[in-house]
């Protein structure tokens, strides 16, 4: 990608600001419910297993495996310069789960089904934005 | 089985205003134009029309005309009216007008979907590239940060995970793109029309992988209405009645482009079964399918869904279009579909399902007698099982 980050026009909806700023720490986080325990995403008001509002950011490994991915080619954003992969990663603490992402710090023609991946911070204004690199477990 | 509902309808008329890639014309032109014509072909007249239903209704994507504009400007008299995009896909327009119809709130109702999408330039769905993303639904802030504002992205990633577990490949989707433009050289109104080989298929540039240029529908000018009627009047349509014999509408897992359930199928999978639910007919009864082609994937995975063939055997079942084309065991987009005839987002797979019920298509399949058509991608998706006659 270009210089600085690209634009990611982040502009969270109310149980969501949180996702966004936790890496401040270097920690991902997702909204987890007191009752039951369940991870859920995108956070809500309400968990929609258990319907408990103890909802409250759990951090998580960070550590997951590409469960599908595309190389994006084209522009469709001024200053988000292709080529780039946008992943859904499945992550370690709940399969069922799908964190959207790009993957960075290899080559687009790199990335697999099935690749270990592991999340970093892109520091972007006032926002942590979550991104994964290949996880190198040897 | 006692009567599905839905048995109470018919379509008895259908038409579209011209289409093109830009005509810089307004959707409401558009839209005018087209149901004067389908009005017209369903032997009525404007003062016979009592409903209005349309997809996405007002402020929705890709532009168009809302219901409310299209009632003010023909001065309708009505007795219902709809338009919404949080439905069963772009046919649940049509599914509520049965309903609305088998229920008696109104005789006649007019069904439409316009699209301006080439005339605007619109930008895709998610909005990209302007401002923030204020007034976004929560599910999308968690996509469009990565770059991805069209749903060829999202798309894309459906369509590798299909290739990585089934081994589908990029020429099995490539018979999708190469039929439809075959068909499509037939049809008048179709964008895209010249003949394209399998090497001119792989040889274009890539989108989003695996996804090329032409696994990408076309965006264009257009308006498609149908005239629903209650059946009673099937004796009197003039142009012949087309009968919905079932309706697919289900979405039983989360309305999510991102999260759904099964990385290998989206929403059709349950409008489908919802569809064989409702009816004593199968698969096995199929004289054409005219499948959502939005993206090429897309209408592999409908046939999937379907049950034309297995889950995961799409790739196989379509390979050197065969089985696909109009002399085919399922003749599939004989009108060229959304990706040689232009996006008229599920409307045209409607139209050219009652053109074949009626015999007047410009690919005419022999002895057609039961049309599936499915229209949706993601969590959009719905279906409709039209029959010539009563079945």
């Amino acid at each position: 990608m270009t210089d600085g980050p690209p634009p990611r026009f982040i502009s969270p909806h109310a149980e969501g600001e949180f996702y966004w700023t936790a890496g401040a720490d270097g920690s991902l986080r997702l909204q987890r419910c007191g009752a039951c325990g369940r991870y859920i995403h995108p956070p809500g008001p309400v968990c929609p297993y258990c319907h408990s509002r103890d909802l409250n950011p759990g951090p998580v490994s960070g550590k997951g495996t590409v469960a599908t991915f595309t190389i994006n080619r084209k522009e469709w954003i001024p200053g988000f310069e292709p080529p780039y992969v946008f992943a859904l990663v499945e992550l370690d603490e709940d399969p069922t789960i799908r964190i959207g992402t790009n993957i960075v710090g290899c080559a687009v023609e790199d990335v697999a089904i099935g690749m270990r991946v592991e999340v970093e911070f892109e520091e972007n204004g006032e926002w942590f934005v979550p991104l994964f690199h290949p996880l190198d477990e040897s | 089985m006692t009567e599905p509902l839905e048995r109470q309808a018919i379509i008895s008329g259908a038409a579209q205003s011209d289409i093109g890639r830009r005509l810089y014309r307004s959707g409401l032109d558009l839209t005018v134009e087209a149901s004067l014509r389908a009005i017209e072909d369903a032997g009525l007249t404007v003062d016979d029309i009592d409903g209005i239903s349309t997809y996405p209704g007002m402020g929705g994507p890709f532009g168009g005309c809302s219901g409310a504009e299209l009632h003010d400007t023909l001065r309708f008299s009505l007795n219902w009216r709809d338009g919404a995009a949080e439905t069963s896909g772009q046919l649940g327009a049509v599914h509520k007008a049965v309903l609305a119809v088998a229920a008696g709130l109104a005789r006649h109702v007019l069904v439409f979907r316009t699209v301006v999408e080439g005339s605007r330039g619109a930008v895709r769905a998610g909005g990209g590239g302007g401002g923030g993303m204020g007034g976004m639904p929560p599910a999308f802030q968690y996509l469009i940060p990565y770059g991805v504002t069209s749903a060829a992205n999202w798309i894309a990633c459906y369509a590798q995970r299909h290739m990585h577990e089934y081994g589908t490949t990029r020429e099995q989707l490539g018979a999708i793109a190469i039929n439809a433009r075959t068909n499509a050289a037939s049809n008048p109104k179709a964008i895209y029309t010249d003949p394209m080989s399998m090497e001119d298929y792989l040889g274009i540039r890539t989108i989003s992988d695996p996804f090329g240029l032409y696994d990408c529908d076309v965006p264009c000018d257009g308006s498609t209405v149908v005239i629903v009627s209650h059946r009673d009047y099937a004796p009197d349509a003039p142009n012949g009645a087309v009968h919905v014999n079932a309706m697919g509408t289900a979405l039983r897992h989360r309305p999510s482009w991102d999260q759904f359930d099964d990385l290998t199928t989206m929403a059709m999978r349950d409008s489908a079964s919802s569809m064989w639910e409702r009816t004593e007919l199968t698969a096995a009864d199929v004289d054409t399918a005219q499948l959502y082609d939005g993206f090429s994937w897309l209408a592999m995975v409908w046939i999937e869904a379907l049950g034309f063939c297995g889950k995961g055997e799409g790739g196989p079942f379509v390979e050197g279009g065969a089985r696909i084309a109009p002399d085919g065991e399922l003749p599939l987009n004989t009108w060229g579909g959304q990706l040689s005839g232009g996006r008229l987002h599920g409307f045209g797979f409607l139209y050219e399902g009652v053109m074949q019920l009626r015999g007047t298509a410009d690919v005419q399949v022999s002895d057609c007698e039961v049309a599936a058509i499915g229209a949706g991608g993601g969590p959009e998706s719905g279906c409709l099982l039209l029959t010539k006659g009563i079945r």
